[in-house]
């Protein structure tokens, strides 16, 4: 039970992140004096929430408010994280609570970065299952336990991009270097016993940049809000590559 | 041409067009099925999503998608889906619906499968079912079924982003952070597209079209406490009702039973289908009192509404005796942290317990809606003529939550929300290519036609004063949960109903404070106001309209089914604001109608 630590939070010292691209000001950061109930251990969206009710014209992304569609990346006293399913009691330091947008991607306004390149270059690995078995539409294709079970820690990616904007070697290179969330989703289909196009997807990541990039600095594990381990997806192509190459 | 804040108003002469062959508003399950199918076809296509399309709440879907593949049981039957869904209706669901639902879903599901969704499979290597709440084999009589496909108890999620992917392969035309304000009307009472908004730049648009699909999902917004995601605010809804268009069983508003409580997050029905249970402050297996045969898996509305029983008799769980517990520690760590991974996230976040040791709090929340835009099985949208006759929009469809093709009737069972998407998604794409093939001539809207549509737009952007938006979705979320809940009477209604209507005239003078242009997520709130508005009231009149109690609508001063009267939809314009009744189809064309009987579980 976390609500405890909670609990001695009166009211919080709140810094949010500011910028607004038509405005000559400099991106600057925010201050509120935020009243926080005290029975509830409140989420991070939570409190943004209430900051907006007294500033309305705060931007941030939300969706689901429960962790699984990924639009509230942000970047939560120094960690990237998500704003619905990050408590008070694990992010809150000394009372103070600083919000900034993801790092690295270009922010459009306030809290709100642009993805576009995240999500080119998740769409550069093929994320779409690609197979030359026989498919008949009136049944599955077959897959045992087993198989299916390769994928788990795979599939379960929500595109909130709190991995790669944590990754020196993206915020190097985000247009050669594919990051960890698209890696994972390259891998996922990797293993998909379903999927027959593995040479095809290796030769495609064979260069020098897409895959190689990852020096095993391990910040995207350390940040995912679903416990996946990209890297770990990572060494399995890099090994599938060194085969390959031999 | 950027909305900003020094009050010129839009109109026809200075707004930018942008044609397509369909538009579809919406990326979840549903829209996204529909702009795959035209995306094949090759038709100039857009989705225009006021989120990234993987953030659509379809994603949050658990359990499954039901449907009779005959991988748990090789004997399965579709006609004894059709018989579940029918009952689980009580009987208002239109039975040549569910019958092409649950006929087609099979190819259906394949094809998903088939586009790489990573389903759990059986030890055969086929794809993996569980039981969910009101299934049965043999038409009722041969026991509870396992009918409802899985990916863990992360369905939505595989399902949603599988769709993505497909739609990324063949090139769909996203306009992701589009948000859609008004439908346009040309003279014949023919929809030729819609008025939107890029978010990110604030340059508003006519999309011209000559097939627009409302796949805007649920409106679960409109009650204090609810499953749904903060976007649910019935844009589609919204939009249809101030185009002059009718919806259909607005009162019927399912209460998912376990939500967590304090919070209204769900966790899956699919927890009571591996074995879990209900308990009460006794620790008794109270539905065993409820629903003698299939005790904890009978369907929603009966479930809901027992829990509440339960708590409101002083046998709640808790300090303030308001939740019951979701017993599933006896099930073992291994199937618990297997089999429901989702759900044991959800519960250490939410309610600070793991399910495989302690049970989880929990309270009805409301869920979905059965009620929506009506349709036929093509997805093309239904008024009726002066006679009451149907009467087909040109260039309208709906799929999705926000339709009502009518497979749910007055209660939807777990599991048939997913298949609806999918199958009603599709059927909307295949009937806009085969219109296109044939050829679909739609007459030019005038100025004064597209002026008209952008009066609300206009509105927010010039105020100058008025009222608090957030304010009032407050007290009207507040109006609806206190009046329109779980159990209903007509002095609550009529109450409620008085309140809804002033907050109506106080939305129609709210203020937009900020009126910057880039990614005014203000503006974006109290455009969704309007839409919440729309649907509340809809669903304020009809619940009070429908004097009976069937399905998830329950009334304490009509507490029994009243087929002579009431074996029919409720149809409601916003204009009269009038309820009428339409005709429940009876008519599948395989099987024989299933007639209504007592609905017991």
């Amino acid at each position: 039970m976390n609500s405890i630590a909670a609990n001695e939070i009166k009211t919080l010292k709140l810094s949010i992140y500011r910028y607004d691209p038509l405005k000559k000001e400099k991106p600057y950061m925010q201050d509120f004096d935020i009243d926080i109930p005290l029975e509830k251990d409140l989420m991070v969206l939570d409190v943004l929430m209430l900051a907006k009710e007294k500033d309305p014209s705060i931007s941030f992304r939300r969706s689901c408010r429960e962790g699984v569609c990924g639009s509230d990346g942000l970047n939560i006293n120094g960690k990237n994280g998500l704003g619905c399913i990050t408590p008070l009691s694990d992010a809150v330091r000394s009372n103070k609570l600083s919000i900034r947008p993801l790092p690295g991607l270009p922010v459009i306004k306030d809290l709100i970065v642009d993805m576009k390149q995240f999500v080119d270059q998740y769409k550069k690995v093929k994320p779409y299952l690609i197979t030359d078995k026989k498919v008949d539409t009136r049944e599955a294709i077959p897959q045992t336990v087993q198989e299916r079970e390769k994928l788990d820690g795979l599939y379960e990616c929500i595109m909130c991009g709190c991995c790669s904007t944590a990754c020196p070697s993206f915020w190097w290179n985000p247009d050669k270097f594919l990051g960890p969330a698209a890696l994972l989703q390259a891998y996922r289909f990797i293993a998909d016993s379903r999927d027959t196009a593995t040479e095809e997807r290796l030769e495609q990541l064979e260069d020098a940049f897409s895959v190689f990039r990852c020096h095993g600095i391990m910040n995207c594990v350390s940040v995912c809000p679903k416990g996946l381990n990209p890297t770990k997806a990572i060494g399995e192509i890099k090994k599938m590559l060194v085969k390959r190459a031999l | 041409m950027a909305m900003n804040g020094k009050g010129t108003l839009l109109d026809a002469a200075s707004l930018p067009v942008k044609e397509f062959d369909g538009i579809i508003v919406g990326g979840g399950g549903s829209g996204m099925m529909a702009s795959l199918q035209l995306a094949k076809s090759g038709l100039n296509t857009a989705v225009v999503s006021k989120v990234f399309p993987t953030r659509s709440h379809t994603v949050s879907a658990q359990g499954g998608i039901t449907c009779s593949i005959q991988s748990a049981d090789p004997d399965d039957d579709w006609r004894w889906h059709m018989y579940d869904t029918v009952k689980g209706s009580d009987f208002i669901g239109d039975q040549d619906s569910i019958e092409y639902m649950c006929k087609e879903g099979p190819e259906a599901i394949f094809e998903l499968e088939n586009m790489g969704l990573p389903f759990s499979r059986t030890d055969e290597g086929k794809i993996y079912q569980r039981a969910f709440g009101g299934q049965s084999k043999d038409y009722g009589k041969g026991g509870q079924a396992e009918r409802t496909c899985a990916a863990a108890d992360r369905t939505g999620h595989a399902l949603l982003h599988t769709l993505f992917q497909a739609n990324v392969k063949a090139g769909t035309n996203f306009l992701s952070e589009w948000f859609a304000v008004d439908l346009v009307k040309n003279q014949n009472d023919q929809v030729v597209g819609v008025i939107a908004f890029e978010i990110e730049s604030g340059e508003p648009f006519f999309l011209k079209s000559k097939a627009t699909v409302l796949a805007t999902g649920g409106a679960g917004r409109i009650y204090q406490t609810t499953s749904n995601a903060l976007i649910n605010t019935g844009d589609g809804t919204g939009m249809a009702l101030r185009a002059g268009y009718p919806v259909q069983d607005m009162e019927m508003w399912q209460f998912h039973p376990t939500g967590i409580h304090g919070h209204g997050t769900l966790v899956t029905e699919g927890c009571r289908g591996e074995g879990g249970y209900l308990i009460n402050k006794d620790g008794e297996r109270f539905m065993e009192r409820y629903a003698p045969n299939y005790k904890d898996l009978a369907s929603r509305d009966v479930v809901a509404r027992s829990m509440f029983t339960e708590i409101l008799e002083g046998r709640g769980c808790g300090p303030d005796a308001d939740h019951v517990f979701l017993k599933l520690d006896h099930l073992g760590p291994e199937i618990v942290h297997k089999r429901l991974p989702g759900v044991t996230e959800l519960s250490k976040r939410f309610a600070h317990v793991d399910p495989a040791e302690h049970p989880i709090p929990v309270v009805p929340t409301c869920h979905y809606a059965m009620g929506g835009i009506p349709t036929n099985v093509h997805g093309q949208v239904i008024s009726q003529n002066p006679d009451g006759t149907d009467k087909i929009i040109d260039g309208l469809y709906a799929a999705g939550e926000a339709a009502c093709v009518s497979v749910h009737g007055g209660n939807r069972l777990g599991g048939n929300s997913l298949l609806d998407l999918i199958v009603f998604g599709r059927s909307a794409g295949l009937h806009i290519e085969e219109t296109f093939k044939s050829g679909i001539e739609l007459d030019n809207p005038s100025s004064g036609d597209i002026d008209y549509a952008l009066r609300n737009l206009n509105r927010v952007n010039v105020s100058q004063s008025g009222e608090n938006f957030v304010e009032v979705k407050k007290d009207l979320q507040k109006t609806m949960q206190m009046n329109f809940g779980v159990f209903r009477t007509e002095e609550l209604m009529v109450n409620g109903i008085k309140e809804v209507s002033n907050l109506r005239e106080k939305s129609q003078n709210i203020h937009l404070a900020d009126k910057s242009s880039q990614f005014n997520t203000a503006r974006v709130e109290a455009l969704e106001l309007l839409n919440l508005i729309e649907v509340a009231e809809a669903t304020a009149i009809s619940a009070n309209e429908r004097k009976e109690s069937r399905g998830a609508h329950s009334r304490e001063d009509y507490p029994e089914r009243d087929d002579d009267n009431w074996l029919k939809h409720s149809i409601y314009y916003a204009d009269s604001k009038q309820v009428s009744k339409r005709e429940v189809n009876f008519r599948p064309k395989q099987v024989q109608a299933f007639q209504p009987i007592v609905r017991t579980y």
